[in-house]
């Protein structure tokens, strides 16, 4: 009898790893990577100044009692222009907002807040996404929350849409 | 047939742009002079993943941000840095996801360990049954 019961055990282990396996292929596929900085310090960083009419970014400027906001952004992306009424709307309702503009040029980034409006506070330049990777940012367009200690608070991947932004100001006064 | 061409020319001039218009940074194609060094970075990129194509290495990738890291990486090495120093740190950043290499710790364990366990569990069944025949022989 015993035996008997054995001789299943193979098939049973087989079915199980199956069912694991179904398992995870039915799970939703999910391709954000978050950045593990979040609740740590922002890390140092100082950048040139991405536009003609807004002072450089640097580290510093955070950590200063205040939280502020810190959008990823570029010229060359699209995400980032249909995000722009979301940043504006952000910056009217009081919340200060840096940006740093990853592989760009000065005269693109100018063209491009000529076009979709220029809520921002300082611009930083990076060139070569080092501040990016420093930052644990997987893309553009990113939204970092730093609170007035220089910790990172939040972290939103990809573009504001119109219904994050109450929830964004919320965090953001939350942590005044 | 001209306008044709010129079409064509546009689309593709349009493609390129779309990702970012300025050159790639300066070590992202280039090797460093020191074979011994690009060795040293060659092996480490082999085994970081790109962020934006997932299942490439920054190594075979030619997404901009790839090009980025590979430039940072060789002028990392070039300073004196060590590769797994550098690893450490992308993995602070973005977790083990980031790195190929295969780790040991409280997720992955089983998967080292369970192939041991089977070699013993089938050694003893084939000993098992070697004796059970010699007990009948």
């Amino acid at each position: 009898m015993k035996g008997k019961l054995l001789i299943w055990l193979p098939f049973a282990a087989f079915a199980a790893l199956a069912l694991l396996f179904v398992a995870g292929l039915l799970r939703p596929d999910d391709r954000l990577i978050p950045s593990k900085l979040v609740g740590k310090p922002l890390p140092d960083f100082a950048l040139p100044a991405a536009a003609s009419d807004r002072p450089a970014l640097s580290s510093a400027e955070f950590a200063q009692g205040k939280p502020r906001f810190v959008n990823i952004f570029a010229s060359w992306c699209v995400p980032c222009a249909a995000e722009a009424p979301q940043i504006a709307a952000m910056a009217q309702a009081g919340a200060p907002i840096d940006g740093i503009a990853i592989r760009d040029a000065r005269a693109d980034v100018d063209a491009f807040l000529k076009r979709h409006g220029n809520p921002y506070s300082r611009i930083g330049l990076d060139a070569r996404s080092s501040v990016q990777l420093a930052l644990g940012s997987s893309g553009v367009p990113e939204t970092f929350l730093i609170d007035g200690q220089g910790r990172i608070l939040h972290q939103h991947i990809g573009d504001i849409r119109a219904d994050d932004v109450p929830e964004l100001l919320k965090m953001w006064r939350a942590a005044q | 047939m001209r306008a044709l061409v010129l079409l064509f020319a546009l689309l593709l001039g349009g493609a390129a742009l779309a990702q970012t218009a300025l050159p790639p940074a300066p070590y992202a194609n280039r090797q460093l002079d020191d074979p011994a060094l690009e060795r040293k970075a060659t092996a480490l990129m082999q085994t970081i993943r790109c962020l934006t194509c997932q299942s490439q290495s920054i190594a075979d990738s030619n997404a901009s941000m790839a090009a980025d890291l590979r430039s940072e990486i060789r002028e990392r090495i070039a300073k004196g840095e060590e590769p797994e120093h550098i690893r450490a740190w992308l993995i602070e950043r973005y977790g083990d996801w980031i790195s190929y290499q295969p780790t040991v710790d409280a997720i992955s364990w089983p998967l080292w360990a369970v192939p041991v366990l089977l070699l013993i569990g089938g050694g003893g069944l084939v000993l098992a049954r070697i004796r059970r025949w010699k007990g009948e022989g």
